[in-house]
């Protein structure tokens, strides 16, 4: 083994060992953010579990009510997925210094040979659609001003976070070309023909007239540069609205069973008017103190921040807003987006001054309003659209909870119905005896 | 236009069958029929709209004509139903919504009911999908599924009447679709009138909110540059529809006012699926 190739093999160690350290730990961090959360029992079967995960999240079935975009999101998925397999390649190749160690090794078994051609092929083809659908998506976003991705709360860095995915995903695809194509030079200068990679071999019949060591250099060039940006991507995933990729699943495996319109129990709230009413009835003991709804982050259920987490910035369930189509502050993205920034402000500062850490803030009033809350019509249109099932409308509830019932932050005609039903058992100042006057009117 | 012709139809289908019209319309109620040592078989759940708001009664009035005519055994709670607790606990005031819930738990359970009928899908949804946790277990319909089904087992009869053949587009209640999935129901409820179903584009799960749930048809909206009702509105009357035909009450008002403000009432009308199958019939 050469010196070079040992320097490689230490580098390569390196790199990917680091990589993944310094992503593992972030991992770590948002894992131990999203149980901070309060408990909520998910009481689902394995099979739902499964179902809603292999449907929504790897089928994707939920994307589809947007056909087009739909699709190109498909291809950008399916080739992602794709292009790990080739991966598997680079790595051993990192480790023990090979070059191309599968394609050796499966070089005299045929059935092997064809395999591994056909799918490097794939590969190339699937990441030469995505390179155009990609060039697409940023013409979305920055020329023909879907409405969705022109929302204030998309200003400044979740902007930049999706431009940039766009952009390392142009670099990588470009990097896979370079490596493949002067590969592929040299094995057409040396066996008088290519791999068999279609795509990769015609740029390489283009390069044969470059030196040999031009052509090595830029293999080399072509094999680190994938590598660096696959283990940037890594690094910067867990930062990123990127991060959807992987808890899609998580999130969808956890989805609610609950229909829709149900509205979580608060059980220490019944326990205490079942008292008011029932003199004999005991508050059990493990209600303990009563929590009014959600102030912050960690007043939210698990489920809610690992939501806030998966949160895909799509922007899907603000189109759908009534509130938001109206011209109110309200967007469900945002809350989303708020809920998963104030977790990150936080680790933030614990990490900066350790972890007592307090600042004076909190979820409700600092990130969201009570104006942009009580818009909500609880219509549901946000929950129905999501492509990866989060619920902004919990979050919503619950802080609306500790608006009204903590803060006492309600309008007054709020205020009047709630005076109403606790006098009349009906929103409107009418007596209870008058309940049966309709009658009059039948016959 | 639509108004006149809607008359005309009826006038002349109502001499027919007039003989059913002079039908003396009864409300059970609940504590009478104990009182009396019978059980009815379902109970009518008014809702407050429904006992309150004078445009919400009409369609109380049309509801109860059919459970009349079709010799239901039913029974209302009368001054004993409460609100049921939907907009306290969508507003955010659980206290509220608790001590609503238990007493009509309470009340209901002490009548042993079992079974419960509802013109209202926020007291359909909250009954159904929040009472349980309470200890208030009940089957519950709304009355677009319980008219399905008396349709679907011909015990109800539709004539087309007046609406044979008219432009009548759905409004999807957000509580009755995306919050239970009720989609068809009060669509096979209309198409049993012969009369023209007509899809809008943003329908079914797409529906658009018409601006009143969660306790915002309690109070102003908040500061945007447009009214919801007037949002959903224009996109219902964008397909010319005859009748716009709703299945809640809150529904009801808001598209009502929205028909109002683009000052086309008299061309469109807005008309509860119970109001569509009592007038079709000339109860
Ligand atoms: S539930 Fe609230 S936040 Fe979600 S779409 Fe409806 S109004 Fe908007
Ligand atoms: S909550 Fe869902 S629909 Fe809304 S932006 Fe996030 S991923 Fe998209």
């Amino acid at each position: 083994m050469s010196f070079l190739t040992i320097v490689q093999i230490i580098l390569f160690i390196g790199l990917v060992g680091a990589s993944f350290f310094v992503a593992f730990r972030k991992f770590k961090e948002i894992y131990d953010n999203i149980m901070l959360g309060k408990p909520e029992h998910i009481n689902t079967t394995l099979g739902f579990r499964i179902k809603n995960m292999l449907l929504i999240a790897l089928g994707q079935k939920k994307m589809f009510k947007l056909t087009f975009a739909a699709l190109l999101h498909m291809v950008i998925y399916v080739s992602f997925v794709i292009t790990q397999i080739e991966l598997i390649e680079i790595f051993i190749d990192g480790l023990v210094g090979s070059h191309r160690i599968l394609y050796h090794a499966f070089e005299n078994i045929p059935f092997l040979h064809t395999l591994y051609v056909v799918v490097i092929n794939f590969i190339e083809v699937l990441s030469l659609l995505t390179f155009f659908v990609t060039i697409l998506f940023i013409l979305r976003r920055t020329t023909f001003k879907v409405e969705r991705f022109q929302k204030p709360e998309l200003k400044g860095w979740p902007w930049r976070d999706a431009l940039t995915i766009l952009a390392f995903e142009l670099i990588l695809i470009s990097f896979i070309f370079l490596m493949n194509g002067a590969d592929s030079a040299l094995h057409i200068k040396e066996h008088g023909e290519g791999y068999g990679f279609i795509l990769s071999g015609f740029f390489g019949s283009m390069l044969t007239g470059l030196p040999n060591l031009s052509l090595e250099l830029l293999e080399k060039l072509g094999w680190w540069g994938h590598l660096c940006m696959v283990m940037t991507f890594l690094v910067y995933l867990p930062y990123s609205k990127h991060l959807h990729i992987m808890l899609a699943f998580p999130n969808t495996f956890f989805s609610r069973p609950e229909a829709k319109g149900e509205i979580h129990n608060m059980p220490a709230i019944q326990h205490e008017v079942q008292s008011m009413l029932d003199p004999s009835f005991v508050v059990p003991a493990t209600d303990g103190e009563i929590k009014f709804g959600a102030k912050d982050v960690y007043d939210l259920s698990w489920k809610s921040l690992l939501d806030a987490y998966t949160c895909t910035e799509c922007g899907r369930c603000t189109a759908a807003c009534p509130a938001n189509q109206t011209g109110k502050k309200l967007s469900p993205r945002k809350i989303m987006m708020d809920t998963r920034d104030r977790m990150e402000d936080i680790s933030k500062g614990k990490k900066e001054h350790g972890p007592d850490f307090a600042d004076n803030k909190s979820l409700l009033g600092d990130y969201i309003t009570g104006e942009e809350l009580r818009a909500c019509t609880t219509c549901n249109a946000c929950v129905e659209e999501c492509p990866v099932n989060i619920s902004p409308l919990s979050i919503i509830i619950e802080l609306r909870r500790n608006l009204i019932m903590e803060a006492s932050d309600s309008p007054t005609e709020w205020n009047n119905i709630f005076a109403n039903l606790e006098n009349n058992q009906a929103p409107w100042q009418f007596s209870p005896s008058d309940r049966l006057n309709w009658t009059e009117e039948l016959n | 236009m639509g108004k006149n012709k809607i008359n005309q139809l009826s006038l002349s289908h109502h001499f027919i069958i007039n003989q059913i019209k002079t039908m003396q319309y009864k409300v059970p109620v609940m504590s009478d029929l104990v009182a009396e040592g019978k059980t009815p078989d379902v109970i009518f759940w008014v809702g407050c709209a429904g006992s309150f708001d004078q445009r919400a009664q009409r369609v109380t009035i049309a509801f109860t004509k059919i459970l009349n005519q079709l010799n239901i055994n039913f029974a209302v709670l009368g001054t004993e139903e409460a609100c049921t607790g939907d907009p306290a606990r969508r507003a955010g005031n659980e206290f509220v919504f608790q001590m609503l819930a238990q007493q009509n738990i309470a009340t209901m359970n002490t009548y042993g009911v079992k079974k419960i009928i509802t013109t209202c899908p926020h007291c359909f949804n909250t009954i159904k999908n929040e009472y349980p946790a309470l200890g208030g277990n009940y089957e519950v319909l709304h009355h677009s599924t319980y008219l399905q089904g008396l349709i679907n087992d011909g015990k109800l009869k539709v004539e087309g009447g007046a609406f044979k053949g008219k432009r009548i587009t759905y409004h999807d209640s957000c509580y009755l679709g995306r919050a239970n999935e009720i989609y068809e129901a009060p669509r096979s409820v209309i198409e049993a009138l012969d009369a023209d179903l007509i899809e809008i584009n943003k329908c079914r799960t797409t529906g658009l909110c018409c601006g009143a749930g969660g306790g915002q048809m309690f109070k102003e909206d908040e500061p945007g540059n447009k009214r919801i009702n007037v949002e959903r509105t224009e996109q219902l009357i964008e397909v010319y529809p005859d009748v716009i035909a709703v299945a809640c009450p809150f529904c009801n008002t808001m598209i009502t006012d929205g028909v109002k403000g683009e000052n086309k009432q008299d061309d469109v009308k807005v008309l509860d699926i119970a109001e569509l199958v009592a007038q079709a019939n000339s109860y």
